[in-house]
C-alpha cells in the first residue's frame, strides 16, 4: 500500500500537498477557480483555471473508468455541491459551512477534494487528473451522461437494496456503522453551523450597537457631556472588541471544526455510496448464482460464465473497498483530531486575546472613575 | 398636577374684585356659616379677605407674598397670614392648608384629615374643596357634598349682584375660603389646646395673633426636632429657626416662617411619622414648598440663595447610605386578581429612619402609587421624579395564568430589578428622600391601597408621556424660548431619547441572539455526545464526549452573558428611556409655569386697559376697584415670574444632576459588565485549556 502511494505520486508532475485553490473569479453567474500547484521538480508552479463544471467532469470521468479493476470499491473523494452565485439562503443552507464567508471555505473544500484525488492510489493514475491540474486547457467540457453513480437513481434503488443482508460480517458492520455515523455527523455539522451562524449574528449585533453608541455622543464643551460622550465612545470600543472576538470565534469554528465536520459528512456519504455500489454488486452476484443454479443445461455454461465474471468483479470490489474503508477510518480520525486540535488552539488564542483586550477596557473604565 | 396649569387661565378670565369682597363675604358667611357665628368677627376685616382671595384666585404661592405684605403692615391679619406658612408644620394648619392644596391637586387624604381634626370647620372646607378643582373626585363624606351644593348655589346667585359682570367661581371660592380660613383660625385658638401643642403660648397672645404664635412655636419645636434628627443637611437652617424662636409675631418671624416651611419640605418634620395626620402631611409639605419658595425670593433673596447653595451641597453629598433591595417576588392570590408582592428591604444609617434595616412587603401598584404621589408633589416644582417600570399586561397575564416558563421568570426578574433601581434612584435624590411618602413606603407595615394606577399601565403610561411631549411641543411654538440652555437641552433630550430607544432595540436583539447561541450550543453539545457514542475509535469517542461537556459549560457561559447583556444594558437603557421621559416632563412643568406667567401678564394688561377706560369714563367708584385689581395682578405677575424662574432653576439643576448621574451610572454599569465579561472569558480559556490535551490525545 505504501508502495502504491509512492508509486502513485510519480504519475503526477505536481506536489500533492501544495495543490491550492487560491482564488475565485466571478464573471456574471459563473465562477472560476484558480488552482495553483507546485511542480514536482520544485521549480515553478502550475496555474490553471477551472470551473465547477470541470470539477464535475473530472469526478464523473473518474467514476466511469471501466478498465480499472474494483473501481466501484473506491470511496471517491466527495466533491462539494455546486456553489451558486446569488444563491438563496436555502441553497446556501444546503451548502452548510461551505456557504459561509467569502467562498474561502468552499475553495478550501475544493482544494481538499483535489488533494484527495491526487493522493489517491488508484485515481491519481488517471491521465485526466494530471491534465486537470497542469494543462491550461480543461480536459473536457462535454457533458458526461449520468451513469450508475447518479445520485437520483441511486436514491430509488437504495430503497430496495439498502437493507439487503450482507454475506460478509465486516461489511455488514461497516454498513451499520456508516449508517449511524452519517446521521450523527450530519446532525453535528448542522448544529455546529447553527452555532456559527448565531455567533455571526451576535457579531453583527455588537457592531450595530457599537455604531449606534457613537451617535449617542453629545457635542459641547460641558464637562458632563464630554464625560458621557467619552463613556459612549469607550463602550463603543468595548462592543467593537466583543464583535471582533465573536467574529474570530465564528471564523475559527468555521475553518477548523466546521470544515472538518463538513468533510466528514461528505466522506461518510461517499463511503455510503461505495458500500451501496458493493451491495448492488452483491445482489447482482447472488442473482447470477441463483440463475446459474436454476439454469437449464443449455444455458448453464453462459450463466456460469456470467456468475464467474460477477464474482470476480465483486471480489475485486470487496478487496478495494476493504482497503478504502480502513484507510478512510484512519483518515477520519485524523481529520477530526486535526480539526479539534486546531479548533481548540485557535479558540484558546482568541479567548486569550479577547480577555487581554477586555481587561484593558476594564482598566480604562476603572481609571475613569 | 395638571389642575395647576388649568387654574391660572380661569382665574385670569374671571374678575376677582378685592374691594367687593367684604360684601360677598357677608353673603358667603351667611350662607356658609349659619352654624358658626363666632368666626365672623375675624372675617369682617377686609385684609384677610384679600389674602384668601388671592389664595384661591391665583395659586397657592400667591398667598405668602400677600401674607407677608400683610405682615408688614403689622395688623391683626398677621395671624391669619401666618396660616399659610404655618400650615406646614401644625396640625391645625394642615386643616386649613388642605383647601389650598386641594386647589392645586386633590389629595383624598387631605379631606379626611380635616374632618378628624375639626368637625365644624371641616364642612365648609370640604365644600370649597369639592368644587374648586374640577378633578377632585374623592370626597370622604357625602354630607359635605350636599352642603356644598346648597351653599354653592347660593353663592352663585348672590354674587352677580354685588359684582360687576362675570363673577368667577374662583372668586367665590376665594371668599368661602376666607371664611374657612377664618374659622380654623378662630377655632384654632381652641384647637391648639386640643392638639397638645403649646397651649400656653396660644393663650398669651391675642386670638388672631395667637394662632400665629402658636404656629411659630410649633415651628420652632419641629425644626428643632428635625435638626437634631437630621443633622447633616440642615445645620445652616437651624440658625434660622432659632431666630424664629426668639421672635414674636413680627414681620421677620413671618419671613422666617416661610423659610422654615421649606426646611420642612426638604427635611420633613419627624412628627408626620408619629402622628396619624401623616396622610395629610405630604400634601401640606408640598404646598408649603411652593408657598415658601416664592416668599423667600420675594423678600429675602440672599436667604433663598443660601438655601439653594445648601441644597447643592446636600446634593453633592448624595446620600448613598440608603440601600434598597427588592426581593422575593411572590404571587398573591389566584386567577386574574392575582398580583405580585415584593419584599422591599432598606438598609440605612440615616437617623431619619426609625431602624437601620427595614423590610416591608409591597405590591406592584404600591410602587406606581408612590410615583404618582411624588410626581404630583414634586413634578410641578421641576424635579425629575424617577419613574417606575410600566405595567405590563402581557407579562403579568402570563404570571397570573401561572405559566412557569422562562419568559415569565425573565419578566419577573427584569421587573424586580427595575423596581429596585427605581427605588434606589428615589432615595438617592436628596429632595425625594425627605418626602414622607417615600419614608412611609419604606417603613410602614401596611400601606393604603394605591388606587387609579390604571393611568400608568403600559400603553397608558407611554401615552401619558407622549401627551406631555405633544403638549410641550405645542407650547414651545408659542413660547419664544428666552433661555438658549433650555432650548438646547430639550433638543438634546429628544435626540438622546431617540438614540436610547435605538440602542435598546439593538441590545434586545443582541440578547435574543445570545439566547439563541446558548440554545444552539446546547444542541451541538447533544449531537457531539451522540457522535461520540457512535464513534468506534475510543480516543476520538472520549474526546467527543469531552467536547460535549465543554460545550455544555460554554452554553452556561452564553446564557450568563445573555443575562448580563440584559441587566447591564437593556434594562439600564430602558431605565434611561423612562428617565428621559421624566426629564421632558420637568421641561413641561417649566413651560407651564411660563405659560402661567404670560397669562398673568396678559391679564394685568387687560386690567390696566380697564383702568384707563374707567378713567376716561370718569367712574371713580369702579376705578378704585380696578386699581386694586391692578395691584393684585401686578403682585401675581411678579409671583408667576418668580415661580417660573424658580422652576427653571430647579429644572436646570435637576438636569445637570441627571446628566452627571447618568454618566456615573453608565460607567459603573459598564465596569461591572466588563468585569463579568472578563471573568467569563477567563472561564472559557480554562475550558479550552482543559480540552486541548484531550483533543491531542486522539490518535
Amino acid at each position: 500500500m505504501m508502495e502504491e502511494v509512492k508509486g502513485a505520486s510519480s504519475f503526477l508532475s505536481v506536489q500533492v500537498h501544495n495543490i491550492k485553490v487560491t482564488e475565485v473569479l466571478q464573471d456574471g453567474d459563473s465562477l472560476t477557480f484558480i488552482i495553483v500547484s507546485q511542480k514536482m521538480s520544485g521549480t515553478g508552479e502550475f496555474h490553471v483555471d477551472r470551473t465547477y463544471e470541470d470539477f464535475e467532469w473530472l469526478q464523473q470521468h473518474l467514476f466511469s473508468q471501466e478498465d480499472v479493476p474494483g473501481i466501484q470499491g473506491v470511496i471517491f473523494p466527495p466533491l462539494p455541491a455546486r456553489l451558486q452565485v446569488n444563491a438563496s439562503s436555502k441553497t446556501l443552507r444546503h451548502l452548510g459551512f461551505l456557504g459561509l464567508g467569502e467562498w474561502q471555505p468552499y475553495c478550501k473544500a475544493l482544494e481538499t477534494f483535489l488533494r484527495q484525488v491526487a493522493a489517491h492510489s488508484i485515481l491519481s493514475k488517471n491521465r485526466a487528473v494530471e491534465i486537470f491540474l497542469t494543462s491550461s486547457d480543461p480536459p473536457g467540457r462535454q457533458k458526461v451522461k449520468k451513469n450508475i453513480f447518479n445520485r437520483l437513481s441511486q436514491a430509488v434503488e437504495e430503497m430496495r437494496k439498502e437493507g439487503h443482508k450482507d454475506v460478509d460480517d465486516f461489511f455488514q458492520t461497516k454498513r451499520d456503522h456508516n449508517f449511524l455515523l452519517t446521521g450523527y455527523t450530519k446532525m453535528a455539522a448542522e448544529k455546529f453551523l447553527d452555532v456559527v451562524l448565531t455567533e455571526q449574528k451576535i457579531a453583527v449585533a455588537c457592531g450595530h450597537f457599537s455604531t449606534a453608541l457613537h451617535l449617542c455622543m453629545e457635542q459641547g464643551e460641558n464637562p458632563e457631556k464630554q464625560d458621557f460622550s467619552q463613556v459612549c465612545v469607550k463602550l463603543s470600543e468595548v462592543f467593537n472588541s466583543i464583535k471582533k472576538s465573536m467574529t474570530s470565534t465564528a471564523m475559527n469554528d468555521m475553518n477548523t471544526l466546521g470544515l472538518g465536520l463538513d468533510l466528514e459528512t461528505r466522506y461518510q456519504e461517499a463511503e455510503k455510496e461505495m458500500l451501496f455500489r458493493r451491495t448492488c454488486k452483491l445482489v447482482e452476484l447472488q442473482n447470477a448464482t441463483k440463475n446459474a443454479e436454476k439454469a437449464k443445461p443449455v444455458k448453464k455454461a453462459v450463466m456460469e460464465e456470467a456468475k464467474k465474471a460477477t464474482e470476480t468483479e465483486f471480489r475485486q470490489i470487496c478487496e478495494v473497498a476493504k482497503k478504502e474503508i480502513i484507510q478512510l477510518e484512519s483518515k477520519h480520525v485524523e481529520t477530526l483530531q486535526q480539526a479539534l486540535v486546531q479548533w481548540c488552539e485557535k479558540q484558546l488564542l482568541t479567548a486569550k486575546e479577547s480577555a487581554e483586550v477586555y481587561s484593558q477596557h476594564l482598566q480604562t473604565f476603572k481609571r475613569m472613575q | 398636577m395638571d389642575d395647576l396649569s388649568a387654574e391660572p387661565p380661569s382665574s385670569q378670565t374671571e374678575k376677582s374684585a378685592a374691594s367687593s369682597s367684604p360684601e360677598e363675604f357677608v353673603d358667603l358667611t351667611n350662607n356658609l356659616e349659619s352654624a358658626e357665628s363666632k368666626v365672623e368677627a375675624e372675617i369682617s376685616s377686609p385684609e384677610p379677605s384679600d389674602d384668601f382671595f388671592d389664595i384661591l384666585g391665583s395659586e397657592t404661592q400667591k398667598v405668602e407674598v400677600e401674607a407677608s405684605v400683610k405682615a408688614d403692615s403689622g395688623e391683626v391679619s398677621s395671624g391669619v397670614t401666618d396660616l399659610p406658612g404655618g400650615k406646614t408644620g401644625s396640625e391645625q394648619g394642615t386643616s386649613s392648608a388642605a383647601p389650598i392644596i386641594n386647589l392645586n391637586a386633590d389629595f383624598s387624604d387631605n379631606n379626611q384629615q380635616p374632618s378628624r381634626v375639626e368637625n365644624k370647620t371641616n364642612d365648609p372646607l370640604a365644600q370649597v374643596l369639592s368644587d374648586t378643582p374640577a378633578a377632585d373626585p374623592k370626597k370622604p363624606s357625602s354630607a359635605v357634598l350636599d352642603l356644598f351644593e346648597d351653599d354653592g348655589s347660593d353663592i352663585f346667585t348672590g354674587t352677580p349682584q354685588t359684582k360687576p359682570a362675570s363673577q368667577p367661581q374662583k372668586g367665590l371660592f376665594g371668599e368661602p375660603d376666607e371664611d374657612l380660613f377664618g374659622e380654623p383660625l378662630g377655632a384654632m385658638s381652641k384647637k391648639t389646646t386640643e392638639n397638645e401643642v403649646k397651649s400656653s403660648t396660644t393663650k398669651a397672645a391675642g386670638p388672631a395673633s395667637s394662632t400665629g404664635g402658636a404656629q411659630q412655636d410649633r415651628k420652632s419645636t419641629e425644626p428643632a426636632d428635625i435638626f437634631t434628627e437630621e443633622a447633616v443637611t440642615t445645620v445652616p437652617r437651624t440658625s434660622n429657626t432659632s431666630t424664629v424662636n426668639s421672635k414674636a409675631n413680627g414681620v421677620h418671624s413671618e419671613e422666617d416662617l416661610f423659610t422654615e416651611a421649606t426646611v420642612e419640605l426638604s427635611l420633613d418634620s419627624p412628627r408626620s411619622g408619629r402622628k396619624k395626620e401623616e396622610t395629610s402631611k405630604p400634601s401640606a409639605s408640598s404646598s408649603s414648598s411652593s408657598l415658601s419658595a416664592p416668599a423667600k425670593q420675594a423678600k429675602q433673596p440672599p436667604a433663598a440663595l443660601e438655601e439653594l447653595e445648601d441644597e447643592e451641597e446636600a446634593e453633592k453629598e448624595d446620600q448613598f447610605d440608603v440601600f434598597i433591595s427588592v426581593k422575593d417576588p411572590e404571587k398573591v392570590g389566584d386567577g386574574m386578581n392575582a398580583y405580585m408582592a415584593y419584599k422591599v428591604s432598606t438598609e440605612t444609617s440615616l437617623p431619619m429612619f426609625r431602624n437601620k434595616l427595614m423590610t416591608v412587603r409591597r405590591r406592584f401598584s404600591d410602587f406606581l402609587g408612590l410615583y404618582e404621589k411624588l410626581s404630583e408633589k414634586h413634578g410641578p416644582n421641576g424635579l425629575i421624579v424617577p419613574p417606575p417600570p410600566e405595567k405590563s399586561i402581557l407579562g403579568m397575564t402570563k404570571v397570573k395564568v401561572g405559566k412557569e416558563d422562562s419568559s415569565s421568570a425573565d419578566f419577573l426578574e427584569r421587573r424586580r430589578g427595575a423596581l429596585e433601581r427605581y427605588l434606589q434612584r428615589v432615595v438617592n435624590h436628596p429632595m425625594l428622600l425627605q418626602d414622607p411618602d417615600v419614608r412611609e413606603f419604606l417603613e410602614k407595615e401596611e400601606l393604603p391601597r394605591a388606587v387609579s394606577t390604571q393611568a400608568l399601565s403600559g400603553a397608558g403610561f407611554l401615552k401619558m408621556i407622549n401627551k406631555a411631549t405633544d403638549a410641550v411641543n405645542k407650547m414651545t411654538i408659542k413660547m419664544n424660548e428666552s433661555d438658549a440652555w433650555f432650548e438646547e437641552k430639550l433638543q438634546e433630550v429628544e435626540s438622546a431619547d431617540q438614540h436610547f430607544r435605538k440602542l435598546h432595540a439593538l441590545v434586545e436583539s443582541l440578547v435574543v441572539h445570545r439566547k439563541e447561541l446558548s440554545l444552539n450550543t446546547a444542541n451541538f453539545a447533544k449531537s457531539a455526545a451522540m457522535l461520540g457514542s457512535a464513534e468506534d475509535n475510543t480516543a476520538l469517542s472520549r474526546a467527543l464526549s469531552q467536547l460535549a461537556e465543554v460545550e455544555d459549560k460554554i452554553e452556561q457561559l452564553h446564557q450568563d452573558q445573555a443575562a448580563n447583556d440584559t441587566f447591564s444594558f437593556a434594562e439600564l437603557i430602558a431605565d434611561y428611556i423612562r428617565l428621559l421621559g421624566a426629564v421632558r416632563g420637568s421641561f413641561d412643568h417649566r413651560i407651564k409655569a411660563w405659560q402661567r406667567w404670560q397669562d398673568g401678564q396678559a391679564m394685568l394688561q387687560k386690567k390696566r386697559e380697564t383702568e384707563a377706560k374707567l378713567l376716561w369714563a370718569n367712574k371713580p367708584d369702579k376705578l378704585q376697584q380696578a386699581k386694586d385689581e391692578i395691584v393684585e395682578w401686578e403682585a401675581k405677575v411678579t409671583q408667576f415670574e418668580r415661580d417660573f424662574e424658580r422652576v427653571s432653576a430647579t429644572v436646570r439643576k435637576e438636569v445637570i444632576r441627571f446628566e452627571k448621574q447618568r454618566t456615573n451610572n453608565f460607567r459603573r454599569q459598564i465596569t461591572k459588565y466588563l468585569e463579568s465579561l472578563l471573568q467569563s472569558q477567563q472561564q472559557l480559556i480554562k475550558y479550552w485549556e482543559a480540552f486541548l490535551p484531550e483533543a491531542k490525545a486522539i490518535a
